[in-house]
């Protein structure tokens, strides 16, 4: 194989140039195998167009939500480094000087989202207040001088910003100065003096300032060393008066954790003013309200799997990355699987592409099941003729969209208002957000329950579960199982599931056995396995040795006449050493020098 | 009728009010419900008054209490389905379950059931068959009392089809020192001795170990014969929390004695092991190529999944090189990629930034630090978005990448749009590299590939346990080494050999001391003094040629690390060659 050599691990395979300039383009990808009269270039268009909108909308939404907070921000920054600006000599003024103002951002614990935020957060910074925005993450910052260093060299790169990249040189001379506060300090002097009688190229409204504050976010101040941060803080608060720098602690836990890392000594040079970001779940609340309880978009998702998605993000990590990650994938298969997903677009759209149906499209409509049910539903004409008259058809299903579309409008206005009148009811029985209601409303008639029933007829016509509705397989995603492989998989019992029972995987009678046992015909892996789950901690490897070639003997006893003894035992030698270093590899033992030949057990358990 | 509304019923509890006190309690069930956690977790209720807008976190929680059910339900089917067709029925325990005390013997009385089952059709037909059933008594009369235990753990009647009797034999050998095996041994001289020796040097541990126990059936024959009956109860009454304590308790862990040595097996090289494994005919061929196929359906898939942004990870039991590198004949012989074998010892993050700089980018330059190239790689592929890099990664959990830095550095370069990354993985608990902000730069959709092929070329590296590392290796480096030294330094390290080979037979041999060691190098004039010869042997410690020791007598004594065998085909060659 081109790709093993005992002296190298990395190959790297270059097609000629004019190969690669014939790249395949990415919808082939999504053809490939599928019947082309099923419009799939169509639906990867349309999957791409309803992706892009939703993303924007997802950022927009981001942004919204973001804006409150970040308002008061810069309200706050603003506030704080007018004391700098006006170098009063008020005594007052003076010792609060000597604090460095610090904003103790929380923000959760959904770090993954952070980064969104913080960048964001940079870009209005910059365009708002001050030029010299730095973020900082605790691994790049070990100790202090690897933390002056970054913040000083991502200084000078805020400034070449402003002032375009011709000192460029004398950047390449700065790296090699050695970091301290005071440099820092002077490259400050140096470039509020400069830029001054030069003016600034761009007129930002930071400007208005003879000297913009530095504003330094630390991202994840829970991971920085104590030391760290205490002697920045020191240090800092010392040169506040010629270098004005005002700090923002990114938050995951909760603000009790400033008190813990920083002694009372420090934290007291610190002027702290506490800002809380939304609550993800009510982002998330927002990100559902959106993008899936509106007409908006035409695509739906099934009970099952909004459920998987909600449940990842209230279990696992409170992501709403990870969730608008889900609904992408959800999107996309939708779009593969469903050859109708063609119509999953607005209405009159839909309604267009509906007159250039093929006939094998036309067949997918008739053996929809919710097409069937209706069709079962109409008298036998109108039966024969749905299911033999294309145009006949054609109109009908342009009729079955509308009505589905209008089905939905109602759903969403009843289904919110249904929300208003439950969500403050004690104990929250239809659940307090509208996403849990949304998800008993999808799974079946919300009305069964009997303490609604006489309160609110109009339910019943409005808040159908989709199934109900014809057609409702064009919008709605329902591959719940796809999903849950995808995003939530669980390879510690796929490798379970194939060591002790290989008939899951390998369809053979042979292989079929009963709970706990496993047949002695199965691969030498799971055989292995399955005999060093009886020992403990310490397993010798001559007692496994031959419990192993006891069971695979006897497997062989019909088949192996041909070969002499000595070699089979060979043989058997080899193949249990095989499945031994597989089973290492996996880590489920190791090899220890506690006793000789012996390995130990690293798992507990059937697995 | 009614069992809808049993659902509703059910449908109805899940939502209840809570107030604070319960959720803590809720919480601290949970978490094993230790004190010091309560504690803290009071701590927390007070950062809520302290908090500015309390709104915010734990008092949403209140209302919607997570119900491990619930969790079950939506994101556990898949879980509970796999175990249900395969051998546990309760799921997570069996997964996930304490460590617990297992006999030594419990190994191959397992494997004697195993050989003794043919063919699970055979076994339903002699559970019917009532001859059969009949014929148990007279079976097992002369047999073992531990087949009599065997009985009545399972009914199962399988394991009793007649076994010829040269297969029983051996199947005994194995339970050496166990009950049955002493009353069957009586008539086989030779394991009978075996056996005694070693019950005379694990007796004291069995002495220890006997109380603490559980399913003591087994230990020795002595012992077992005291007090059988007070034995049978403790089996019964013996519960999971005794069992888990019985397990942690001691650290002595009984297991028998044998050595590899003294089966008369040699270790095998790998040549000869591959050259043994490659007369196996594989068995259910048609099964794996059916399970490789519905794989290779998926190929079209994994690229639109790659280009649209997201990498893909392949998990599941076998070796998933074959499947890769035929993804990477088949779909990407016009795109530019890099494979990268994990599982390559020499592998490491560097070397994969350098093939991308190096061959990819064809940069020739040379950076100051591993993060100075990943900006560098990261910058040429954000200016340029026409060009598109494949990484294919075979185990992407190796001991060489696994490591925390190296996992966030390729999660930072499979995060860049125009790099798609598809990479597998083995080890059971590859998983925990990623925290959720890796997780996020990798951006994975799992798939499940089991494909249960040996992992041939993954473990070729290995220092396995159980394959002999080639002899050349050290051999040829001692030479090279040797090569380069003056004649007297030659002579030197010659006597240091013959010594050691002299000695080879004495187990308590701890080198040469260094005043013998110069007496004998002065009578063959090979030193002058024991300065010179201190000078020579710091250079042979720096080649790694000798290692010293200090004796209980505080002399220092002289050892070279490399195994006889090697030291003798050594002398052979020099001997050839002057």
């Amino acid at each position: 194989m081109a790709t093993s050599s005992v002296s190298k691990g990395c190959f790297v395979f270059k097609p000629n140039f004019k190969k690669r300039k014939i790249s395949v383009p990415v919808e082939d990808y999504f053809n490939k195998g599928k019947d082309e009269s099923e419009d799939s270039k169509l639906r990867f268009e349309t999957y791409q167009l309803i992706w892009q909108q939703m993303k924007s909308e997802t950022e927009r939404l981001q942004e919204e939500l973001n804006k409150n907070l970040f308002d008061s921000l810069i309200e706050f920054l603003q506030k704080s480094h007018s004391g700098f600006q006006k170098n009063s000599r008020d005594w007052g003024c003076q010792i609060k000087l000597r604090e460095i103002p610090t904003a103790a951002l929380v923000l959760g614990v959904n770090v993954t989202d952070h980064d969104l935020t913080f960048r964001s957060l940079t870009e209005v910074l910059q365009n708002n207040v001050t030029p010299y925005v730095v973020s900082l993450q605790a691994k790049d910052c070990p100790d202090m001088k690897h933390f002056l260093k970054k913040l000083t060299s991502q200084l000078m790169d805020c400034n070449m910003d402003v002032q375009s990249k011709e000192k460029e040189s004398v950047q390449v001379t700065q790296k090699k100065t050695h970091y301290s506060m005071d440099s820092l300090s002077n490259w400050y002097m140096n470039v509020t003096q400069k830029t001054d009688p030069k003016m600034p190229r761009k007129k930002r409204t930071s400007s208005q300032w003879q000297s913009p504050p530095v504003v330094l976010i630390l991202k994840d101040m829970e991971s920085f060393t104590t030391k760290v941060l205490q002697d920045f803080i020191i240090i800092s608060s010392q040169h506040r008066h010629e270098f004005p720098l005002i700090l923002i602690f990114g938050i995951a836990t909760s603000s009790i954790i400033i008190h813990r890392l920083l002694p009372h000594a420090v934290s007291s040079l610190l002027c702290i003013e506490l800002f809380q970001s939304l609550s993800c779940k009510e982002h998330l609340n927002t990100v559902l309200d959106k993008l899936l309880l509106t007409t908006q978009f035409p695509f739906k998702l099934s009970e099952k799997v909004l459920q998987i998605l909600t449940n990842i993000f209230l279990y696992h990590d409170f992501s709403i990355q990870n969730f608008i990650k889900g609904l992408q994938l959800s999107l996309l298969e939708h779009f593969c699987s469903q050859p109708l997903s063609v119509l999953c677009c607005n209405l009159p759209e839909a309604k267009r592409r509906i007159n250039f149906l093929s006939d094998n499209q036309c067949e997918n409509i008739r053996r929809l099941p919710s097409f069937r049910r209706y069709v079962e539903k109409q008298a036998s004409e109108k039966q024969v003729a749905l299911l033999t008259n294309e145009r006949v058809l054609k109109e009908e299903t342009q009729s079955l969209l509308e009505n589905l579309h209008v089905y939905h409008m109602n759903y969403f206005l009843v289904l919110r208002y249904l929300h208003q009148f439950t969500s403050s009811l004690p104990k929250y029985p239809l659940g307090r957000q509208i996403r849990e209601l949304y998800c008993t409303c999808l799974e079946k008639n919300v009305w069964d329950s009997e303490e609604y029933a006489s309160a609110l007829q109009l339910l019943r016509e409005c808040l159908l579960p989709p199934e109900t509705q014809p057609l409702h397989e064009v919008g709605y995603f329902s591959a719940a199982h796809t999903l849950r492989e995808r995003l939530n998989a669980a390879p510690r019992v796929a490798l379970h599931t194939a060591l002790n029972n290989p008939y899951y995987y390998l369809k053979n009678e042979a292989l079929r056995s009963e709970e706990g046992c496993i047949p002695n015909v199965a691969p030498d892996i799971c055989i292995a396995y399955k005999l060093h789950l009886e020992c403990s901690r310490l397993i010798n490897l001559v007692d496994w040795l031959e419990a192993f070639a006891t069971v695979v003997t006897a497997a062989e006893k019909m088949d192996a006449n041909s070969v002499t003894s000595e070699e089979r035992n060979e043989i058997i030698h080899a193949r249990f050493i095989r499945a031994v270093s597989e089973l290492e590899l996996l880590g489920f033992i190791k090899p220890t020098k506690q006793k000789t030949d012996h390995v130990a057990r690293l798992t507990w358990g059937g697995c | 009728m009614m069992s809808k509304l049993e659902s509703k019923e059910e449908k109805m509890l899940e939502v209840q009010f809570v107030g604070d006190d319960d959720v803590l309690n809720h919480i601290l069930d949970r978490e094993g419900g230790a004190k010091i956690k309560k504690e803290r977790a009071q701590l927390l209720v007070n950062t809520k008054k302290i908090v500015k807008k309390p709104e915010y976190g734990l008092e949403e929680d209140d209302q919607e209490v997570l119900k491990d059910q619930n969790y079950v339900e939506v994101l556990g089917r898949d879980v509970q389905e796999s175990l249900k067709n395969g051998s546990a029925t309760d799921g997570g325990n069996k997964v996930y379950s304490f460590q617990n005390r297992k006999h030594p013997e419990k190994m191959a009385k397992l494997a004697s059931e195993l050989a003794k089952t043919p063919k699970k059709n055979v076994s339903f037909n002699l559970k019917n068959d009532p001859e059969i059933m009949i014929d148990i008594p007279q079976c097992s009369k002369g047999h073992s009392a531990s087949d009599k235990v065997q009985l009545k753990n399972n009914d199962k009647s399988e394991f009793l089809s007649t076994a010829p009797r040269g297969l029983r034999k051996r199947l005994i050998v194995p339970r050496s020192h166990s009950d049955s095996e002493s009353e069957y041994s009586a008539s086989n001289s030779e394991d009978d001795e075996g056996a005694s020796q070693e019950y005379e040097e694990d007796t004291n541990e069995v002495i220890l170990s006997e109380k603490i126990q559980a399913q003591n059936r087994v230990a020795s024959a002595p012992v077992c014969k005291e007090t059988p009956s007070k034995k049978m109860k403790r089996d019964k009454t013996s519960d999971l929390v005794e069992e888990y304590f019985e397990a942690h308790s001691s650290s002595k862990v009984l297991t028998s004695d044998r050595t590899l040595q003294k089966l008369k097996r040699a270790k095998l090289d790998q040549q000869t092991l591959r050259n043994l494994l490659s007369k196996v005919s594989p068995s259910f061929s048609a099964e794996l190529k059916q399970l490789n196929q519905q794989y290779e359906q998926l190929f079209h898939k994994w690229m639109l999944q790659l280009h649209l942004g997201f990498n893909i990870v392949l998990y599941g039991l076998g070796s998933k090189r074959n499947l890769l590198e035929r993804f990477r004949t088949t779909m990407l012989q016009d795109c530019l990629h890099v494979v990268i074998n994990g599982f390559f010892p020499g592998i490491s993050v560097k070397s994969i930034l350098n093939s991308i700089t190096e061959e990819v980018l064809d940069h020739m330059g040379t950076f100051r630090s591993v993060l100075d190239q990943l900006d560098w790689i990261i910058n040429k592929f954000k200016e340029d978005s026409s060009l598109e890099l494949f990484l294919l990664i075979h185990n992407l959990d190796s001991q060489m990448l696994r490591g925390d830095k190296s996992q966030q550095i390729i999660g930072q370069l499979s995060s860049l749009r125009n790099i798609y990354l598809i990479a597998s993985i083995d080890h059971l608990n590859a998983p925990l590299m990623w925290d959720h902000a890796k997780q996020s730069l990798y951006n994975w959709l799992w798939y499940e590939t089991t494909t249960y092929s040996p992992y041939t070329e993954e473990t070729s590296y290995e220092n396995s346990l159980l394959v002999k590392q080639s002899g050349s290796l050290p051999l040829s480096s001692l030479t090279h080494v040797l090569r380069s030294l003056t004649p007297n330094a030659r002579g030197i390290f010659r006597l240091l050999i013959k010594y050691q080979l002299d000695n080879q037979d004495n187990p308590s041999y701890i080198g040469l001391s260094f005043q013998d060691f110069y007496q004998q190098s002065r009578e063959a004039f090979l030193v002058n003094s024991d300065l010179t010869l201190r000078a020579q042997l710091t250079e042979f410690r720096d080649h790694k040629l000798i290692r010293t020791k200090k004796g209980t007598d505080g002399v220092e004594y002289l050892l070279i690390p490399v195994d006889n065998g090697t030291l003798t085909d050594f002398l052979e060659m020099e001997e050839e060659e002057f």
